[in-house]
């Protein structure tokens, strides 16, 4: 089959590959109709995460037809089925599982060793995200093999195009939780770090969650016009401070609810000295993250506020203000998506016309186009926000 | 850490490699890769062999500024080989003038290792070539062009519109453990318990 696979640093091939294989009685194989490029596969694109193998199969947003199922993985899929695969792979069954906390499931990472090494404790498998968390091959392919494959799908009704559904796997309910997590009241006020998709997401999910007002953070001015389409009142931040419009904004009492859906690499601008300052660390291989906006977040956010971050962080951070962040009494969630806690309910509220997650999508290529929309993507080419793949 | 890395393994069944497709690296990423792998090997010599290079071009008794250079090539060479590779790229064109300027002085009449300069010169000026095309081609590859961007202004992702859909999902009720602390909870939503606290 044809797959996307790393190579190294902004190396990344269309490659023909052996298929995969039934391994555990639990798999399944998926025949992928779409997958998607994540702004997280940028920071392996880039190698901050030092965690690839050449070879590995990029990819963890996707969707497709169930081919085959093991044999204890028959009484939840059948062949033909349509599914969304969640991004983190879960068994079902452990004790993190039972409470929801999908993404930090006990059983799934099969480099465990390796990832309690790194995390002190590991978290779940993903695909196509490194051997931190068990080096699955990804499903920027044709074909993937999905294992704990009866607990780790979403069934989507047929009749749904594709691209309405294909981000139940990842950033819909990545930018949801970043919004749940926050514990929206009518009163708030809302601030979003970054305006990609993931970005987006949080911005209708706010919307839709009943936020007083929505403000989104960006310097591109086709992000902030999607964002604004949404809802958000916008902040370029090349044009204007943004720590002072959120105080104007706000009555000078900062947002209540910050998101970061920007992670680990922060736009580098000589306006923001400290951006230039991580990139150089960066380089030299002193620090892995640029965590700009944490450092923005926990100033202008409102004293007992809530900072959720749904952006990708990969190791160490470096002048984060600590003294900031106690003394207002803030409140930090984070964590990967537990994806399968809230697709039910999405899918749901997709499908009632709530929301057409769809709206982000900006390309649709072939899957041997891939690697040039890596670049295009990386490079913000082209107005690209959100590219769709189709094996 | 010799553990990590060793436990590094792609895992058995996982599909291999049969034939490799086009890239995501282009010809000038390539280019790039190369001229910072050049800076690297340059800063490393200039850095370990200044003594030799000094004789060599007749400058004897400036080894610290050729020390200097190396370094100062080694920031080029990481900055090339980064993403941000065509910063190195134009780094190095500086460089290159620096480089051209400093052998100039050594130039002179009196200077019995003249010819060597000569050789030095001609092989930098051609270096700098290289960068100059090197640095416009990652600079054309991965500058956004100018011009307007798409507008995307209709693209709420809301098929009832954004007015229907504040709050439309009003109903949904936060799990308990992603209440935020009561904190910032509106006045009126005090827990009776904390608002009747005796004195
Ligand atoms: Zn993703
Ligand atoms: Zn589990």
């Amino acid at each position: 089959m044809r797959a996307l696979v790393w190579h190294g640093k902004e190396d990344i091939r269309c490659d023909t590959v052996t298929d995969p294989e039934l391994e555990q009685p639990r798999d399944a194989i998926v025949k992928v109709t779409s997958c998607a490029i994540c702004g997280s596969d940028l920071h392996l694109f880039h190698n901050f995460i030092p965690a690839m193998l050449p070879g590995d199969i990029m990819g963890h947003e996707m969707m497709g037809e169930v081919v085959e199922v093991g044999s204890e993985a028959k009484h939840k899929l059948k062949v033909g089925d349509r599914v969304v695969v969640p991004f983190t792979i879960i068994c079902g069954e452990c004790d993190q599982c039972k409470r929801g906390n999908f993404s930090v499931c006990q059983t799934t990472n099969r480099k465990k060793q390796l990832a309690d090494k790194v995390f002190g404790h590991a978290t779940a498998g993903l695909f196509g995200y490194t051997h931190l968390t068990g080096g699955y091959p990804g499903g920027q392919a044709e074909y993937l093999r999905v294992p704990f494959a009866d607990a780790t799908h979403i069934k989507v009704p047929d009749g749904i195009p594709d691209e309405k559904v294909l981000f139940l796997g990842d950033i819909f309910p990545t930018g949801w939780q970043a919004a749940v997590q926050c514990d929206i009241q009518p009163t708030d006020t809302v601030a979003i770090w970054g305006c990609g998709p993931v970005g987006q997401m949080a911005i209708r999910s706010a919307v839709l969650l009943g936020a007083k007002q929505v403000i989104a953070i960006d310097h591109l001015p086709e992000r902030l016009d999607m964002a604004e389409a949404g809802g958000a009142i916008t902040i370029n931040f090349d044009e204007e401070s943004v720590v002072e419009r959120l105080n104007e904004l706000t009555g000078g009492l900062g947002p209540e609810k910050c998101i970061d859906a920007i992670g680990m690499e922060a736009h580098v601008s000589p306006s923001m000295p400290d951006t230039v300052y991580d990139r150089a660390k960066q380089m030299l291989g002193a620090e892995s993250d640029r965590p700009h906006v944490l450092r923005e977040m926990i100033y202008v956010c409102r004293p007992a506020g809530v900072i959720s971050i749904p952006g990708v962080y990969g190791g160490l951070v470096d002048k984060v203000p600590m003294g900031q962040l106690m003394n207002k009494g803030l409140t930090i969630r984070t964590g990967q998506t537990h994806v399968n806690r809230w697709t039910d309910d999405l899918l749901h509220r997709i499908e009632e016309g709530q929301i057409d997650p769809s709206f982000v999508i900006t390309h649709t290529v072939s899957l041997d186009e891939g690697p040039e929309m890596y670049k295009v993507f990386r490079d913000k080419q082209d107005s690209c926000i959100k590219v769709v793949l189709k094996p | 850490m010799t553990y990590s890395i060793s436990n590094i393994a792609r895992s058995k069944g996982d599909p291999k490699v049969l034939h490799s497709g086009p890239s995501s690296l282009g010809a000038a990423d390539r280019m790039a890769r190369a001229l910072g792998w050049f800076s690297i090997g340059l800063g490393v010599t200039e850095l370990i062999a200044a003594r030799r290079i000094t004789r060599a071009l007749g400058m004897e008794g400036k080894e610290a500024l050729v020390r200097a250079y190396g370094i100062r090539e080694l920031g080029h060479g990481i900055v090339s080989l980064s993403s941000d590779k065509h910063l190195g790229l134009w780094s190095r064109v500086a460089g290159d003038g620096l480089d051209i300027a400093t052998l100039m002085t050594a130039m002179r009449h009196d200077n019995p290792k003249r010819d060597n300069v000569g050789i030095a010169l001609a092989a930098v000026l051609g270096v700098t070539l290289l960068d100059i095309i090197g640095a416009q081609g990652a600079t054309a590859r991965h500058s956004r062009p100018r011009g307007r961007p798409s507008s995307y202004r209709g693209r709420t992702g809301f098929p009832q519109g954004v007015q229907a859909a504040r709050g439309a999902a009003k109903d949904f009720k936060v799990p308990p453990d992603m209440r935020a602390a009561p904190a910032l909870a509106a006045v009126s939503d005090r827990a009776p318990q904390e608002r009747a606290r005796p004195h």
